[in-house]
């Protein structure tokens, strides 16, 4: 009877074993990306690839491209929808919803060396002295010019002086403003020390005197000077139809084949002097992931430092000991070393990051529609300005 | 006498038939009808995960929305436009195809073709039609007109959005309103005509009142449909120029999807449930008085 007892028990542990090595069993792991370039993908399989040999519990690394156009929407929509990702990378705009609302975990302990992190760049992913995403990617905007267009370049021109050469060229584009996402903007307005809010995200800056001086200087660069391309017509500078272009330093990829010759320029200096604006892009763990721990893990060797010298070929990385001239250059080779001195490396450390705000999406709509009656040859700039700042006062000052 | 009557089989296999399509209409139609009311009632925080029941406060803050009125004037517009416009060039035009001349069959594909066409690539099309320097642009300077920017201007993107759209379904109304002229019984107008009456007075006295249901039928498709017009918006003007083209369901995809106000945006669904149930209604009604059968 004992034995029997015994036999009983000893099949029990077994079974309890068994659940138990289920549990931890194999893991597999799934990050949304907005990329579906060739070969940022073969990277991160690659990267993922060489994690999960070191890992046989993780069975599977998948990456999910999702489109840019939309991607947090679809980001939410699938968190809403119970079929959250393990990872995520997430815009800077959306940096501020993601971080404050608790959906990230923590993951300052998986990251190697975090203190070499360069503190401006990892500000927006913080929140009580806690890291909740990392910085894989802080792209400076920087100045693109056609040189078969645009000849006598000089190192850093002035506004002045970039727009009337744009003017007297096929004009200046900025790719991703569509007339809809105006935070692309700041890359012009901070050079006249606008801002959109106040550094605590209360006031607005819409309507402040520098912000009227740069929106008219925008505002006669496209209906006056012609300088820019107006609303709804489609100039496309990577095809070599527009003189300069304001673009994101990870856009030089798409020069690789150009049929013109090009340059990569600081943003021109303003009336307050040099400036320079970055967008960022960070990756975190979702809290409510199955995975959240391997997650976690994975996220740590995703960004360790040989990882992130291989990552920096296409998203500059914020570790200062590959945040110099040399380390970059060898992965851009599009790039010469100076012009990654003045734009890349200047840039990071001095940059701006664009503009956001708790509540984001929101804000972005309204200041959309607040500033679509300024697209035309004659807005009033300081009156649709200070309509800005009426419509998004209720959005700054919500919790 | 054994269970499986034959009235009780019957009965079982007219179950099964209907079980596949009830099942439908329950998981897609009936719970997510009953689950949008439920989060209506509730604010839904996605990205925190929180989900509190806040009682009738989503709906008292339709009350105090300002958007949501700006939205509801701009949807009253589309769907003003586009249901004149519609039903008006599709009784025009099947009218005309209705003459018995050579060469209607080849119009009447012609005027159904866009109908068959995908929702998106109509309108991506039309994108670059409507562009400043499209082809529609480029067409007035043959003329020597200067073209505005259609879908960037307070009042042309509205009208461009209705016209789209109207070209895009006056086939099928224009369809539907054939088939009922045809049913329009001939002699009624010889004995009109010998009566001395004209073109104009047969086509009021004896066209509109029997084709009366069918006109109640397409007016109560289009306007439905109005209200659920998403992506035309979603591609061609985003809501804007301003707030002009943000019509209510756009709104609600804003709110909900976009802002992350899943409770809101559900409140909103059902606002828009309401209306389109409350139109319906009234047009169900209003039959007595316009439909010649139904007096």
């Amino acid at each position: 009877m004992s034995r029997l007892l015994a036999l009983i028990l000893a099949g029990l542990l077994a079974v309890t074993a068994c659940s138990g090595s289920a549990a931890s069993g194999p893991k597999s792991l799934r990050m949304t990306v907005w990329t579906a370039n060739e070969a940022h993908l073969k990277l991160l399989n690659e990267i993922a690839a060489e994690y999960k040999a070191a890992h046989p519990d993780v069975t599977e690394i998948k990456f999910d491209s999702i489109p840019a156009d939309g991607y947090t929407t679809t980001l939410t929509t699938q968190i809403a929808g119970g079929n959250a990702p393990d990872l995520a990378w997430i815009l800077e705009e959306s940096a501020p919803d993601f971080v404050s609302s608790g959906a990230l975990a923590p993951i300052k302990g998986k990251i190697e060396k975090a203190d070499e992190l360069t503190p401006s760049a990892t500000k927006l992913w913080e929140k009580d002295g806690e890291l909740y995403a990392y910085p894989f990617s802080t792209s400076p905007f920087g100045l693109f010019v056609n040189t078969s267009l645009v000849k006598d370049v000089p190192a850093r021109w002035t506004w002045d002086q970039a727009i009337a050469a744009s003017a007297a060229g096929k004009g200046l584009v900025l790719p991703d403003f569509k007339y809809q996402n105006w935070a692309v903007l700041s890359a012009i307005w901070r050079g006249w020390g606008a801002n959109a809010w106040s550094e605590d995200g209360r006031s607005c800056g819409f309507s402040s005197a520098e912000m009227k001086d740069a929106m008219s200087f925008v505002h006669k660069a496209i209906f006056t000077d012609k300088a820019i391309p107006g609303p709804g017509t489609t100039v496309d500078f990577f095809a070599g139809n527009a003189a300069m272009a304001i673009s994101q330093i990870s856009r030089a990829g798409a020069l690789k084949d150009a049929k013109f010759t090009w340059t990569l320029m600081p943003l021109p200096s303003g009336p307050k002097g040099d400036y320079a604006v970055i967008g960022q892009a960070g990756v975190g763990v979702l809290k409510r992931s199955k995975n959240a721990e391997a997650a976690a893990d994975f996220l740590g060797f995703f960004t360790n430092e040989a990882n992130s010298a291989k990552l920096a070929q296409f998203f500059p990385s914020v570790r200062s000991s590959l945040l110099n001239a040399q380390t970059l250059a060898k992965s851009n080779p599009l790039i010469r070393p100076e012009q990654l001195q003045s734009v890349v490396v200047e840039g990071i450390s001095k940059g701006v990051v664009k503009p956001s705000h708790q509540g984001q999406e929101e804000l972005n709509q309204t200041i959309r529609a607040a500033l679509d009656p300024l697209w035309k040859p004659d807005a009033q700039v300081g009156a649709v300005l200070d309509d800005v700042c009426t419509k998004i006062k209720p959005l700054l000052e919500r919790k | 006498m054994t269970f499986w009557t034959y009235r009780r089989r019957d009965n079982l296999v007219g179950y099964l038939f209907v079980a596949p399509a009830l099942f439908g209409s329950l998981t897609f139609v009936l719970i997510p009808l009953a689950l949008v009311g439920w989060y209506s009632l509730n604010e839904w925080n996605v990205l925190g995960g929180t989900f509190e029941f806040i009682g009738a406060e989503n709906y008292q803050q339709l009350l105090s929305d300002e958007k949501l009125r700006d939205s509801l004037v701009a949807t009253a517009w589309f769907a003003a436009g586009l249901v004149v416009l519609n039903l008006s060039l599709a009784l025009l035009l099947a009218v005309l195809l209705n003459q018995k001349l050579r060469g209607t069959t080849v119009f009447r594909t012609l005027f159904f073709s866009p109908v068959l066409v995908s929702l998106v690539a109509w309108t991506l099309v039309w994108q670059l039609v409507l562009q400043p320097e499209g082809s529609v642009n480029g067409l007035l300077g043959f003329f020597g007109v200067d073209g505005p920017n259609w879908l960037r201007g307070d009042s042309t993107a509205m009208i461009s959005v209705i016209v789209v759209q109207v070209i895009k379904n006056v086939g099928l109304n224009m369809v539907l309103f054939l088939a009922a002229l045809q049913g329009v019984p001939a002699p009624l107008y010889e004995a009109a005509k010998i009566d001395g009456a004209g073109v104009w007075t047969r086509f009021r006295r004896i066209t509109i009142p029997l084709i009366s249901p069918t006109i109640l039928l397409t007016s109560i498709i289009t306007i439905v449909g109005s209200l659920q017009v998403f992506a035309q918006i979603a591609v061609l003007t985003q809501g804007g120029p301003g707030t002009s083209t943000t019509v209510l369901i756009y709104y609600l995809y804003q709110q909900a999807f976009q802002f992350h106000h899943f409770g809101y945006g559900a409140t909103l669904s059902v606002l828009l449930f309401v209306i389109v149930a409350a139109l319906t209604l009234l047009q169900w009604q209003m039959r007595r008085k316009w439909v010649l059968h139904e007096r």
